[in-house]
Parts: structure tokens; sequence; C-alpha cells
């Protein structure tokens, strides 16, 4: 099977509102900047491009082909698109290339969430006649699973504090962070709830960006010459949209495409997880098997900055940049989908 | 209870959510000047399209149109249809006509109403020009033009449509 290689990422900084800034606007500047790291004019020099967004983010049907206006798309360019985070075009681009119908791809997600209520309007993804109806946002739901969890004496608010601490000390080193600080555990603590058993901290903010990768197979990234990383594995799993069929305080689907990916066949220096709310970090990390060698969300995770549609692509660029750098032989991206954890990806990085 | 109801087959559920939408910043540029009575494309520095109603990008090359071109407010009709059935919210009466009009100096269409015609000679290639409201009531939309009217030019050649410049169609 042809190995695939990640050669090139970026991410705009997690901004709470890019203000008169436009979809297309947002992702010209990613887009140039991953064409520079590899020294490609524009998408007519790669094979392929998918790009994910959610029309319901900026309230637009069809919004998702404007985006297309930032790619250069004369003469035709093979382009696809998910309606889902980019970590799932990146799944699609890599079926592409195995399949042999492409040695490269541009894949980018890009997010405006300032324009709407975004927690009310993710609650338009749950079923649509049962919960939809109810306007059951996702921060609710959330606190529901966190309820579960602590109820259950599988975490403590201490537990999660403490993920909301180290993942503010961690963005002090990202640039593209929208929430930094160092702030201890007890300074969460210290915080009024906000949707109990929820703290305001607990949930990642609400962001507008964009991110962008290229990957392409071994010989592309060695004829760019450039340096590379390796997705060894990827593997994505659902679970049921029936709220109350679900163990919301474990991660199934999280565990079975871990499986699949093959996280367990080698050490993870480095973890970035998609977990828009603290105690869904503990449970991710339990469901991957992570044990105290793993640097879990070096970045911040989304807790410092969430775009939407863009953020488990930009897990996945996260750890490519720190195998790059040396920092790390191993790597695992995970990116998630629907509420409570419902759809769950996880990608293998690895040295080259 | 009885199970000799009804089944259903179908429930109401109305969805209404709020934005705060923003053009963006190239369209924004735009829709200033418009608000001043003065129609601008946007410029592309690499194939030099002019783009209006200019959305911040040339979609052709992929990058930002940065360089602010002033139009004429006059154009030429592209292609256009004529409307004849009603349709829901839209107050305006039929027949009437809608139609891709390429502004003099621009080279992509947008789409306006044209009036004051008779709607049987209206054709590809004919000669119009704005019609403004009342200078009080210009707002950043495209609407402070309330359409097009033909003007007394000769026709523009189809393979010259979206080719003149803003001086006009000189012939």
């Amino acid at each position: 099977m042809k190995q695939i290689a990640i050669v090139a990422f970026h991410q705009s900084r997690a901004v709470a509102d890019a203000g008169a800034c436009n979809e297309v606007e947002m992702i010209m500047p990613v887009l140039s900047e991953v064409y520079q790291q590899v020294g490609i004019n524009n998408a007519q020099d790669v094979d392929f491009v998918c790009s994910g967004s959610c029309d319901y983010l900026q309230g637009a049907a069809f919004a998702f082909v404007a985006g297309v206006d930032a790619l250069g798309a004369v003469p035709p360019i093979k382009e696809s698109h998910v309606e889902m985070d980019a970590a799932w075009a990146v799944y699609e681009s890599i079926l592409k290339i195995r399949m042999g119908h492409a040695d490269s791809a541009l894949i980018y997600g890009f997010g405006k969430s300032s324009p709407g209520e975004l927690p009310i309007v993710l609650s338009q993804q749950l079923d649509p006649y049962y919960l939809a109806p109810q306007w059951v946002d996702t921060i609710s739901l959330a606190a529901l699973q966190a309820r579960l969890m602590l109820e259950q004496g599988k975490l403590t608010e201490r537990d999660m504090a403490e993920v909301v601490s180290r993942s503010r000390r961690n963005a002090l080193n990202n640039p593209n962070a929208q929430l930094a600080g160092d702030i201890s555990a007890e300074d969460v603590l210290a915080d009024e709830m906000y949707l109990s058993p929820l703290r305001k901290a607990d949930c990642c903010p609400v962001s507008d960006g964009a991110s962008a990768m290229i990957i392409c197979t071994v010989e592309k990234a060695q004829q760019w010459g450039v340096p590379f990383a390796l997705i060894t594995g990827i593997d994505h799993r659902i679970e049921t949209h029936n709220l109350g069929m679900r163990d919301l305080t474990d991660s199934v689907s999280t565990r079975l495409a871990a499986e699949g990916a093959g996280v367990a066949d080698g050490s993870v220096d480095v973890a970035e997880l998609y977990a828009p709310f603290s105690h869904q970090e503990i449970i991710l990390a339990r469901a991957l098997g992570l044990d105290e060698g793993t640097s879990v969300n070096p970045s911040g995770g989304v807790l410092a900055g969430n775009l939407m549609m863009a953020s488990g692509l930009s897990r996945i660029g996260e750890v490519f940049q720190r195998i790059v750098s040396g920092e790390a032989q191993r790597g695992v991206a995970h990116a998630t989908s629907g509420p409570c954890l419902q759809h769950n990806l996880v990608t293998v990085v690895e040295k080259a | 209870m009885s199970d000799q109801r009804e089944p259903i087959t179908g429930i109401d559920v109305p969805i209404s959510l709020k934005y705060n939408f923003t053009a963006g910043a190239g369209p924004a540029r735009f829709l200033s000047q418009v608000r001043k009575g003065v129609l601008t494309g946007q410029r592309c520095p690499r194939c030099e399209q002019v783009y209006i109603p200019p959305r911040g990008s040339c979609a052709a090359c992929g990058v930002p149109t940065e360089e602010e071109v002033v139009l004429a407010d006059k154009a030429t009709v592209q292609s256009f249809t004529i409307v004849s059935i009603p349709i829901p919210t839209n107050p305006i009466e039929p027949p009437y006509i809608i139609a891709n009009l390429v502004a003099d100096g621009a080279n992509i269409s947008f789409i306006h109403l044209m009036s004051d015609c008779v709607n049987e000679e209206v054709r590809i290639g004919q000669r119009v020009q704005a019609v403004w409201k009342p200078e009080e009531e210009w707002d950043y939309a495209m609407d402070n033009i309330r359409y097009f009217t033909p003007i007394d030019e000769p026709d523009v050649p189809a393979d010259k449509i979206g080719k003149l410049p803003v001086s006009g169609w000189g012939a």
C-alpha cells in the first residue's frame, strides 16, 4: 500500500471574531502558507483538493462552494468537500491517493462560528425528531456527560480543572492560541459555575479561523525535497445518534478507531486530542490507552481555541510539526464530530 | 387506548437561527462605494480580470483582488430571462426581466432588473444604463439602482461583451 506523507501545514490564529473578513479571505492566507512550504504556486500544482466546512456556521446555503473561490480553479481542478471537520477530508484524500487517482492533495478546513450562536446552531445536528426540536445545545449535553462521570466517580472536578490549567499553560507557547495563561487548577476551581458541573474554562471558546495541509506520496515528497512525516494509520468510527443508548462516560468509537489505526503498535510521544470540553480529554486519553509517557495537547488543544471544521485537521498538523521538528518520533491525532464525542477519527503520524 | 389512530406521517418543527452576517473586507469596500452611488470593481493582480461585485478573491486565480476600479453605470446585456410567473414574497409584478449585465470596464456579469423597455425587444448585446433611486434612499445595497434601461447605443457583438473599457462602447 502507498505510504502517505504530510509535507505542509498551517493554521491561522484562532480569534473570537474575524470581523469583516469573509470565509474566502480567511482561507487564502493559510493556503498561501502551505503552497510556500512546498514551493508550489496554487491548487493547480496538486492533484486533488478536499475541504471541510459546515454551511450552518455562517448560515448560508452552499457557502462551502464560495470557499472554492480561494483556490484558483481555472482551468478546472479535481475538488471535493466534506460537511465535516477537514480531518475527514484528510481521510478522503488518503483514499484518493491510495486508489492511484492522485499523488498529492491539498486539504483545508474553515469555520467562522462568530456570526451565529454556536452551541444553538450545533443543536441542529441532533436527530430531527426528538432532540433537535428541543434545541438541546452542545454545552448542555457536555454538562450531562460530565455529570454522569462525576456521579459514577470516573473523575473529579479537580481532574477537569487540571486539564484546563495544562491547556492554558501549554497554549502560552502557541502563537495561534486564543486563550492562554499561567493559571492553576485552583484558579479554575475558584471560578463560578457556568452550566453545572462545567465552568466556563471547561468549555472551548468560539473561534474563527482556518487551517490547511498538503499530503502526498513519499516519492512526491522527495521530489519536492521538503521534510515530511508519515501517516501510518487512520481510522474513524461513529456511535448511534441516540444519546440514551450510548455510554457517555466512555468513547467506544475512539477505542475502535485507535485499534484500527494501530495506536498501540508503538510508543506515543505526543497526542493532540480534539476535546471541546475538559472532561472529554480524560475520556479520550483513556480510550486511546495513553499513559504518563505521552505529552497530551502540547498546543493547548481546542480549549485554547476551537476552529470548527478545522480543529481536527489542526490536531494532525500539530503532531506533524512536532515530528518534523524532532520533538517527537511518533504521535496520535484525534478528531471528533457530533454531540458528546459521537464520531471519532484517529490518525497515527510517525517520523519518516 | 385505541390502536385505530391515524399513523403520524409528519411533524412541524420550525427552525430559526439568528446570524450576524458580514460581507467580507473586499465586498465591504464595494458596498461603501455603492452607498455613494459609485460602482467599483476589483482587479485581479494576476489575470487582470475586473470583478463586480467583488468577493475578495479572483476565483480563477485564487488570489486577493485588492486594486479598486471605478466603473461606469453603463452595461451590456450578456443574457436575460423574462419572468412570467409570480414568485412568493417577491413584490415585483410579472412579466419582468432579470438580466446578467456586464458593466463597462468589468469582465464578469452581475444580475439586475431591466425595465422601461419593450420586453420582446430585449436582446443579448443590448446597451443599458442604471436608473438610480433618489440619493436620500441610497444604502449599502445594489438596489440603490432601481433597474437598468436600454440606451440609444449600437449593440455590442457577443465576442466583445465583457471586454469593453470603462470608457464604454465607443462605436
